[in-house]
C-alpha cells in the first residue's frame, strides 16, 4: 500500500514536471524571438537567419520540442544563447548560493516564527500575544527591498558591523538571510498561532489536562503533532518561494543566486537557462510536495487509513 | 459517613483513606466566575455545596445550562482560562482551590479522573489508543514505558475492548463511539483515582451501549472503591446508577437527597417538575407535564429564587431572597433543600 501510494505520487509528480516543461517551452518560444534581443538592432536578416538556424529556431515547434526532450533525457539542458556555456552548469554554479541563502532564511523563520506562534497561541489574548501579532504585521508588510536597504544603512553603513554585498563569508549571509526570513517568520508565527489555537480548544486537550499532564507536555506531545499538519503544508509551499523568489533580496545584497540569474535570463530571452532554472524550481516544488504528502501520512493516522482504502482526498 | 448515606463499598486497598467521618470530597460554597470578552463577569455556578463518600455515586442532575458541567470542570481543575472557581474543594484535608497551580495539578492527578461526553473527540486523533492510556499510567506512577504499555493493554481488556493487544495500536477514528468511551474509561481509571467524574459519559451513546457502559462503570467503582460524581440530565440513569442525587437549577444546587427518597418525595417544586416530566409505567394514561419557560441565563437572574418565574408554588417572599440550602429536619439519611415554599411531604408525585 505504501508502494502503491508512492507509485501514484511519483506518477503525478512526473506528470506535473512534463506539464511545466512543455508549458515553459511553448510559452518561451511563442513569446518572441531571441535574436531580437541578443543581436544588435542593425544586424542584417542574413545574420539573424544564420543564428536562428544555429539555435534551431527555424525548425517547426514540434521538431524543436522533440529534440529538446531527447537532449533533456540525456541530461543536456542546452547551451546558453548568450555566452555559450551549458545552461545546467550556469544554474548549478548559482544553486548552492541560493540553497544557502534560502536554507538559512528558512531556518531563521522556523527558529523565530514557530516558538512565537506557539507562545502567542498558549497565552492568547495576553499582551505577549498582542505584541507578537503586531510585530508580525510589521514583519510581513515590510517590503524586502525596504528592509534590506534599512539593514544595510544600519549595520553596514552606520555601524560598519556587516558587509552589504557579496557572498564570500558567513558574515555576508546574515543580512540577506534576515531580510528574506523576516516576512516568512512573521507569516509562520501568525499561521502557527491560529493552527495551535484551533487545536488547543479541542476536547482532547481537556483530556490531556485531566490526566495531569504539564503544560509543556500538553503543547509538545498533544497539541503540536496535531497543529503540525497545516504548518508543514505552509512550509512546503514556502520552500519553492525561497528558492526562486529571492530576486529582490539577491539584487539588494548582490547575492549571486538563481533569482537574479533567472530575471536576467528572461530579460535576454536566454531560452536554455530560463528553462533549466524553471525545471529546477518545479522539481524542488514537486519534491517538497511529495515530502509534505508523506508527512501527512506519517503525522495523521486518519490520512494513513484513508490512503489504504484508496480514498485519499 | 460524612455524606450521610451508608454505602456498601469495598474498602480501598491502599491507605489514603480519609477516615470514616470525612467525605472523599467536600465542596463548600463554590462559585464559578467567567470573565466575558467584554470584561463583564458572569457567575454560572453559585454557592455549590456537595460531598461524596468513597464508593458512593452522587448524581448531578439538571437541565442543559444549569452549571453541572462547569461544577465538574471546576472540581477537576479543567476550567478554561477565563473562568475562575472560588470557595473550597476539600480532598484529604486540603483545599484544592487554595493550592498553587502546580501543587493542585499534582494532587488532582493523584485523586481525580474525568470521563467526558464525546469520547471520540476527547481522545487525541494522532496518538494510538494504547499510547494515550499508557501516558495516563506513566503520569501517575513511575513505571517503565514497556510496563505502562502492557498495563494499558490489560486495562483496555478490563474495560471490555476486544483484542486489546491489537486495538491498543489503533486510533480513535478506527473505534466506535462506545469503544472510545471504554478506552476513555480505561484512561481514567489508569491512575486508580479516588474520585471519578463522569460528565454525561453515556449521553452520546446508543441505549444498549449506554447500559453496558453504566454496568462497566459500576463494576469498576465496586472494584476500585471510587467515589463518583455522575452528571446527567437523564433521571432514568439517576435511578439506576446513583446513591444520592443533587438537583441543580440555574447554577445552584436546589435539592440533595438519597435517590429513593428524592423520587418518592421530591421537596423542591423543580425536582417535582422534572419527575413529572418523566414517563413512568405505573402512571399509565396520565399526560406528561412539562416545566414552562427556560432556565434564566446567568446574567439575567431574577431576584430571589431563580426558579420562581417558572414555579407552580410561587408565592409571597419567593422573589425577596435567594433560598438557602438547609438540612431538612428529621430526614435520615440527611436531605438538603433550598426552597421558600417546599412541596409538602404528603403530596404525591
Amino acid at each position: 500500500m505504501m508502494l502503491q501510494f508512492l507509485a501514484i505520487k511519483s506518477l503525478r509528480a512526473a506528470l506535473t514536471m512534463w506539464l511545466v516543461i512543455t508549458f515553459v517551452f511553448i510559452v518561451l518560444r511563442i513569446s518572441g524571438d531571441p535574436t531580437d534581443i541578443l543581436l544588435p538592432d542593425d544586424a542584417s536578416d542574413a545574420v539573424r537567419d544564420f543564428y536562428r538556424a544555429k539555435w534551431g529556431l527555424d525548425r517547426p515547434l514540434w521538431d524543436q520540442y522533440l529534440s529538446y526532450w531527447s537532449a533533456l533525457l540525456t541530461g543536456d539542458f542546452g547551451i546558453s544563447l548568450r555566452n555559450n556555456l551549458p545552461a545546467w552548469e550556469m544554474v548549478m554554479d548559482r544553486a548552492p548560493k541560493t540553497l544557502l541563502l534560502g536554507g538559512t532564511a528558512l531556518g531563521f523563520s522556523l527558529a523565530i516564527g514557530l516558538p512565537l506562534g506557539i507562545l502567542a497561541a498558549w497565552w492568547r489574548g495576553s499582551s505577549l500575544d498582542r505584541a507578537v501579532m503586531t510585530t508580525a504585521v510589521f514583519g510581513f508588510s515590510m517590503p524586502n527591498f525596504f528592509l534590506g536597504i534599512l539593514l544595510i544603512l544600519t549595520f553596514s553603513l552606520h555601524l560598519r558591523w556587516l558587509p552589504s554585498s557579496g557572498s564570500d563569508s558567513a558574515a555576508h549571509l546574515i543580512l540577506p538571510a534576515f531580510t528574506l526570513g523576516t516576512a516568512f517568520a512573521a507569516q509562520l508565527a501568525r499561521f502557527t498561532r491560529s493552527a495551535m489555537i484551533d487545536v488547543l480548544t479541542k476536547p482532547y486537550m481537556t483530556t490531556a489536562k485531566s490526566k495531569g499532564a504539564s503544560e509543556a507536555r500538553r503543547v509538545f506531545a498533544h497539541a503540536l503533532p496535531n497543529a503540525s499538519v497545516p504548518i508543514v503544508t505552509i512550509l512546503g509551499l514556502k520552500v519553492g518561494e525561497l528558492i526562486g523568489g529571492a530576486v529582490v533580496t539577491e539584487t539588494v545584497f548582490a547575492w549571486p543566486g538563481l533569482g537574479r540569474l533567472l530575471v536576467h535570463a528572461v530579460a535576454v530571452r536566454d531560452l536554455a537557462v530560463v528553462q533549466a532554472i524553471l525545471i529546477l524550481i518545479a522539481a524542488t516544488m514537486v519534491a517538497t510536495n511529495l515530502l509534505v504528502d508523506l508527512y501527512y501520512g506519517w503525522a495523521d493516522p486518519r490520512v494513513r487509513v484513508g490512503r489504504t482504502k484508496g480514498v485519499r482526498a | 459517613m460524612g455524606c450521610g448515606w451508608p454505602v456498601l463499598a469495598a474498602p480501598r486497598p491502599f491507605a489514603l483513606n480519609p477516615g470514616p467521618a470525612m467525605p472523599l470530597i467536600d465542596v463548600q460554597d463554590m462559585d464559578v466566575t467567567i470573565r466575558r470578552r467584554d470584561g463583564t463577569p458572569v457567575q454560572p455556578v453559585r454557592g455549590v455545596a456537595l460531598c461524596v463518600d468513597a464508593g458512593e455515586t452522587l448524581a448531578l442532575v439538571g437541565e442543559s445550562g444549569c452549571g453541572k458541567s462547569l461544577t465538574c470542570l471546576a472540581i477537576a481543575g479543567l476550567l478554561p482560562r477565563r473562568a475562575v472557581a472560588q470557595g473550597r474543594v476539600v480532598m484529604q484535608d486540603t483545599d484544592l482551590l487554595a493550592l498553587p497551580r502546580r501543587a493542585a495539578r499534582l494532587l488532582r492527578r493523584a485523586l481525580i479522573a474525568s470521563v467526558f461526553q464525546d469520547a471520540t473527540n476527547a481522545l487525541n486523533p494522532v496518538r494510538p489508543i494504547g499510547w494515550q492510556v499508557a501516558e495516563a499510567i506513566r503520569l501517575r506512577r513511575s513505571v517503565t514505558r514497556n510496563e505502562a504499555g502492557a498495563e494499558a493493554v490489560r486495562l483496555l481488556g478490563r474495560v471490555g475492548l476486544p483484542e486489546p493487544e491489537r486495538r491498543a495500536k489503533e486510533y480513535p477514528h478506527q473505534f466506535s463511539g462506545g469503544m472510545n468511551q471504554r478506552a476513555m474509561i480505561a484512561l481514567a481509571i489508569a491512575g486508580r483515582p479516588h474520585l471519578l467524574i463522569a460528565d454525561e459519559a453515556t449521553t452520546a451513546l446508543d441505549v444498549t451501549i449506554q447500559a453496558q457502559i453504566l454496568d462497566l462503570i459500576a463494576d469498576l467503582q465496586a472494584e476500585l472503591g471510587m467515589g463518583m460524581i455522575f452528571v446527567t440530565h437523564d433521571l432514568g440513569i439517576v435511578a439506576q446508577a446513583a446513591d444520592r442525587a443533587a438537583v441543580m437549577y440555574a447554577g445552584r444546587i436546589v435539592e440533595t437527597a438519597p435517590v429513593a427518597a428524592l423520587f418518592a418525595t421530591p421537596r423542591h417544586p423543580y425536582t417535582r417538575g422534572l419527575l413529572q416530566a418523566l414517563p413512568r409505567v405505573d402512571h399509565d394514561g396520565r399526560p406528561l407535564s412539562t416545566i414552562d419557560g427556560i432556565v434564566p441565563p446567568p446574567d439575567r437572574m431574577p431576584p430571589g429564587c431563580a426558579f420562581a418565574p417558572r414555579c407552580s408554588r410561587v408565592g409571597a417572599g419567593c422573589d425577596a431572597a435567594v433560598p438557602l440550602s438547609q438540612k431538612i429536619p428529621g430526614a435520615s439519611p440527611p436531605r438538603f433543600l433550598a426552597c421558600h415554599r417546599p412541596v409538602p411531604v404528603s403530596e404525591e408525585v
